[in-house]
């Protein structure tokens, strides 16, 4: 057979070897028994040397042709195959994705350290620092530096639970500004949170609950101030839209005291149940810190004025997160817990 | 403290609505915790006149015709067995609103709306009512506590409302009040501020009296305890004659919640709510030797106070005597031997100042508490003091139930204040304070009608305080009373203008407790807060032993109850107690952790301040064993950036197998394990429960700052070791003496154990991945000749084999 005709053979016998592959494996077999070394086609090309010399141009050309189509029909079955056997992939490995996701299960933080953590995020970018006292006190500092002598009716507000004679439980984070004015000079700017304990024990008081105090001390500060910080907390705390308002109150270690109430988020003021229906809640206590404590500090009061407030942490959480019973908060029910995820 | 509106008017115009008052006294710093409409559930009843009144035959009913002037005549048929023509009585018309009442025809049962109807077939339009019906009782008008009809007097205009003439159209204001201002814990006090809120003049009660003069027999007072009793004030009252108060006196107690007794203790009660004065009034023919003694009890001495309680007293307690013996509880409670009672013709009437806290130690430490006592408790002033004792003679007077005698005595001690109070203060003091500018005019405005004398010197206020006003102390005292009637609403926002910038933020210490937390948190625990004290039967749920120092416990004095009586040494009682109370409530598995602090005395009874020493609790239930709690140990140790070691350790409250304590460099820092199955039983566990607990103090030592490793330069290289040995060779002794024999070991890592038929009986096997990290060079080669030293240790050391 003359090296043409083998050509045009070799192109037919491709044509009829691809019709029957089905798969991508099966056709790199045929294209090897073509095109690889000892195929076909390969083997064609070694019958140039017996090609006359005035045909070499022209079979040689053919011969090319012959390899260029070959490759042409071999990829473009390939590129088919492929195809379809990646769709079929596709519909074999399809899973049900509604299926539940494999994540372990989260824990949680509890609601105190939660809000205490955000306070402390809001009142440390207006540069307080964060001390804790200890929760065991001296009757010097959780009264009697606070402005509270022991004749004083103010400890009647506050029953306290007492370890030894002069030795109690502390009743307010109030008694940590003692420890701070007497260590540190103005400017002072400290939050002090943490326990505190007060005999009492239904369903509106826990004996132990957990309290939040701030203290300015500085030149030149103002009511005014208080009232200013106190405006950015509500915003920050309850929302953009809340407002605060100050009413007269006592405490022993400041004056003016103020009692503070924040304008009801849940109604906006217009008289829920949550407020009450008077459209305020009562949040906090405060006032300018009394000129006798700052004395007993040794902080000159004709030079530095200040301001306190105290807030319940429980409070906050309460209103914030909407908990309809304080002893929630001590029982360490999981179902409970769980929810307060960050 | 309970104010009626009709009482305050004595005293001051008040012609605004209850409600806007209310308001008014908020936003001066008195909160109206409750503003009782007296006649609330009271409406459309007037007076009516029975004209006709017919017997219904058969029944004990009676129709009559009723005369309610413009509002008309009705026919009304009527129970009560007083009704007869003539009388005039309380007539609720169709659609009034009255009390419904019990069998006893007393007891108030809900409210009812009058409807048009028929009794035994006879039209009734109305009814006519009770004193109970309609909210009245004998001490708010007489006759209010009959159980047939109130008859009205005569002069009541027929059709008029009732509720005015029977003081239905009442308010009484129940006010807190703050603990700087006892001077407000009375009526008097009270309209004395509404007057300065209200810009009204302010009218004293009267307190005049013409004492007889006549040779009477005197009475010796003697105080000798000046520092409990500042100041006593006694005044002799003679030809008392024990009655009844008359109705406008008794309404008034009713109003505030108090019975009527007699007229003389009445007076006495009278005072207090209206001048916030406790007064007493002994029966002198009681006390021996017409004599009054103020002192100090004798230890061990005894008294019958009023309400039939024996007290047994010490020198803490402050007593009124006779020539012998206690006749009084000062200031709490009068003795039961000089009582007053119907026979009583001869009265010492007692008006002074206790010391608040003598009076409220001696109300304590007995249990004993009376108005009396709760308004000592708060402090009364001596201007008080002394207008009160007026005040009860003028009633006496008006009463006409004893003769005042010129016999009185008033003794005043050093401890007495009868001086009023002089200060100067700067106008701009109190504004810079303040952050605002109130005029100087309406600082001196607000300040006199707060009955302060004002001078004004330029920026100087010269100021005489009142004598009542014991509060006042210094500027801010008055900057608080200004910017009370100046209004809050002027105080507008500002930020610190004058304050210099601070560092603010948590501490290192405090960061890393966070970070603790955040770690913890989400590795599915959740925290947990339980209280700081417990129960001592809390350490017997967990076995512990009598000596245990765990039993050193800081009790408290006066706890709320055993529950909570001791300051708690460990956290495991706590979280036992929430892993109980979570199984109990079907939550059958958790994981939960609390960082809080322990109570440690250096010595018992406490004598100084003992250490809080922080402390890491874990819990879990349920679903989990021994490892998984371990985990969440050594996972603590990564936060940390330290390493634990694990040993076998014991604990009365553990399972003795699964227990281990956590040494941080030799040194133990905690414990972690199962439950034991002997508590698990008493305490009706469903599920095994594992407890840990880490002494954060000593972890925090052991704690190093991170350090960035660089990259290895060579291949690490790993080698799988499957070892035999005997049973009772733990992983902890492998790890370690892998760890010992090579220095290039990084981690040793147990991937898989094996006891059973293919190894002998005694013997188990562990197998390991070893890692080694190259330091300064190659060690591919070496690894082989690093296995042999391993293999050879392990056979030397443990007489562990490769398998």
């Amino acid at each position: 057979m003359d090296i043409e005709s083998n050509i045009r053979l070799t192109d037919e016998d491709v044509d009829k070897a691809l019709k029957d592959v089905t798969s991508s494996k099966q056709l790199q077999e045929v294209k090897m028994s073509f095109l690889g070394k000892t195929g076909r086609v390969s083997e064609l090309m070694k019958h140039m040397r017996e090609v006359a010399a005035e045909k070499k141009r022209e079979i040689g050309q053919l011969l090319n042709d012959l390899r260029a189509r070959t490759e042409e029909k071999f990829n473009a079955l390939n590129d088919k195959l492929k195809k379809k056997e990646l769709e079929e992939r596709y519909a074999a490995e399809t899973v049900d994705i509604t299926m539940p996701g494999r994540k372990s299960e989260s824990g949680s933080f509890h609601p105190n350290t939660l809000i205490r953590d955000e306070l402390v995020s809001i009142f440390s970018g207006m540069g307080f620092e964060v001390f804790e006292g200890p929760e065991i006190e001296n009757e010097y500092y959780n009264f009697t530096a606070l402005n509270t002598p022991a004749d004083h009716p103010a400890r009647d507000m506050q029953d306290t639970f007492y370890l030894a004679p002069g030795l109690l439980l502390r009743t307010q984070t109030s008694a940590g500004q003692i420890r701070v004015m007497e260590s540190k000079k103005p400017p002072i700017k400290i939050l002090s949170p943490g326990k505190v304990y007060r005999s009492d024990d239904d369903a509106t008081h826990s004996p132990m609950f957990s309290q939040m105090e701030g203290l300015v001390v500085d030149k030149g500060i103002t009511l005014c101030d208080l009232k200013g910080m106190l405006d950015e907390f509500a915003k920050r705390v309850f929302g953009e839209s809340v407002k605060t308002r100050l009413r007269p109150s006592y405490f022993p270690f400041t004056e003016p005291s103020v009692e503070v109430d924040v304008s009801c988020f849940e109604c906006g003021g217009k008289g829920c149940r949550l407020c009450k229906g008077t459209g305020w809640i009562e949040v906090l206590g405060a006032g300018m810190v009394n000129r006798r404590v700052l004395e007993g500090c040794g902080i000159d009061p004709d030079v530095y004025s200040g301001f306190a407030f105290g807030m319940g942490i429980e409070r906050i959480a309460m209103l914030k997160y909407g908990i309809n019973n304080m002893k929630l908060l001590f029982e360490g029910d999981v179902r409970f817990l769980k929810q307060f995820k960050d | 403290m309970k104010a009626p509106l009709s009482w305050l008017k004595d005293y001051v115009d008040i012609d605004i609505p209850a409600e806007e008052l209310m308001g008014k006294l908020f936003s001066c710093g008195f909160e109206v915790e409750e503003l009782i409409d007296i006649g609330k559930d009271i409406s459309g009843v007037v007076v009516g006149e029975v004209t006709e009144c017919e017997p219904v035959e058969g029944t004990h009913l009676h129709v009559c015709k009723v005369d309610c002037g413009d509002k008309g005549v009705f026919q009304i048929c009527c129970g009560a067995d007083n009704v007869k023509k003539g009388i005039k009585a309380p007539t609720a018309l169709i659609g009034a609103t009255v009390y419904a009442t019990g069998k006893d025809h007393k007891t108030v049962e809900g409210v009812v709306t009058i409807k048009k109807g028929k009794l035994r077939g006879i039209e009734s339009d109305g009814m006519l009512c009770s004193g109970a019906e309609i909210g009245v009782n004998g001490d708010m008008f007489d006759g209010g506590d009959y159980c047939g009809l109130l008859i009205l007097p005569d002069s009541f205009e027929n059709g008029a409302d009732v509720k005015p003439l029977l003081g239905l159209d009442d308010y009484v204001f129940d006010i807190a009040v703050t603990a700087n201002r006892p001077d407000c814990q009375s009526i008097f006090g009270m309209a004395r501020e509404i007057a300065a809120l209200l810009g009204e003049p302010f009218t004293e009660p009267d307190c005049s009296y013409t004492p007889i003069k006549g040779n009477f027999r005197g009475i010796k007072i003697t105080n000798e305890a000046p520092d409990l009793c500042p100041r006593y004030i006694g005044h002799y009252v003679k030809d008392v004659k024990v009655a009844p108060s008359p109705l406008w006196m008794r309404k008034r107690l009713a109003l505030c919640g108090l019975r009527s007794i007699g007229n003389v203790v009445d007076i006495t009660n009278f005072v207090l709510l209206e001048m916030g004065q406790p007064m007493h009034a002994f029966d002198l023919a009681t006390l021996g030797g017409r004599e009054i003694v103020v002192r100090r009890a004798r230890d061990g001495e005894k008294i019958v106070t009023l309400d039939g309680n024996e007290f047994t007293l010490s020198h803490e307690n402050l007593v009124i005597c006779d020539g012998e013996k206690p006749c009084a509880l000062a200031g709490v409670m009068g003795g039961l031997n000089s009582e007053i009672t119907e026979s009583t013709s001869e009265v010492l009437f007692e008006s002074a100042k206790f010391a608040r806290d003598s009076i409220r130690r001696t109300s304590r430490s007995l249990g004993q508490h009376s108005d009396s006592s709760a308004i000592f408790e708060k402090g009364v002033n001596e201007y008080t003091t002394e207008k009160a004792i007026s005040r009860a003679l003028n009633l006496i007077q008006k009463l006409g139930c004893g003769t005042v005698t010129d016999v009185c005595a008033d003794i005043k001690t050093q401890y007495s204040k009868l001086e009023n109070k002089k200060m100067s203060v700067s106008i701009k003091k109190i504004n810079a304070l303040l952050g605002i500018d109130v005029p100087s005019e309406r600082i001196a405005q607000i300040l006199k009608n707060l009955s302060f004398e004002v001078k004004q010197d330029g920026d100087t206020l010269n100021l005489v305080v009142p004598r009542w006003r014991e509060d006042i102390d210094l500027y801010p005292d008055i900057a608080e009373e200004v910017i009370r009637f100046y209004g809050y609403e002027h105080v507008k926002g500002t930020f610190l203008p004058s304050a210099l910038i601070t560092n603010g933020g948590y501490s290192d210490e405090q960061k890393a407790e966070l970070k603790l937390k955040r770690s913890l948190s989400a590795r599915g625990l959740s925290e947990i807060s339980t209280y700081s004290f417990y129960s001592p039967k809390d350490l017997d749920t967990l076995h512990i032993p009598a000596d245990s120092k765990l039993r050193k416990t800081i009790k408290i004095l006066n706890p709320i109850s055993e529950e909570l009586s001791v300051m708690r040494t460990t956290l495991a009682p706590s979280v036992m107690q929430v892993i109980v109370r979570n199984l109990r409530r079907g939550n059958m598995e958790g994981k939960v952790y609390e960082l809080a602090k322990i109570y440690l005395a250096e010595s018992l009874p406490l004598s100084a301040f003992p250490e809080e020493r922080a402390t890491l609790a874990l819990g879990m239930w349920g679903k989990c064993d021994f490892f998984d709690l371990k985990g969440v140990v050594e996972s603590i140790a990564d936060v940390l950036n330290t390493k634990f070691e694990f040993v076998p350790a014991k604990r009365e409250y553990l399972h003795p197998g699964i227990t281990a304590a956590a040494l941080c460099d030799g040194i133990e820092v905690g414990y972690l394990g199962m439950v034991s199955p002997e508590i698990s039983a008493e305490l009706s566990l469903e599920r095994d429960a594992f407890i840990a607990e880490l002494d954060y103090e000593e972890l925090k030592k052991h704690s190093h700052p991170f350090k960035f490793n660089p990259l290895p330069k060579f291949a690490v290289e790993t080698r799988d070791l499957a070892l035999v040995c005997d049973k009772n060779v733990t992983c902890g002794e492998v790890e370690k003496a892998i760890y010992a024999a090579c220095k290039f070991v990084s981690n040793v890592k147990l991937f898989d154990v094996y006891e059973g038929g293919q190894i002998g009986k005694d013997k188990k096997s562990m197998a390991f991945t070893v890692t080694f990290t190259p330091k300064d060079e190659e060690i591919t080669t070496r690894i082989d000749g690093f296995v042999k030293k391993i293999l050879s240790n392990l056979k030397y050391n443990l007489n562990a084999e490769l398998r």
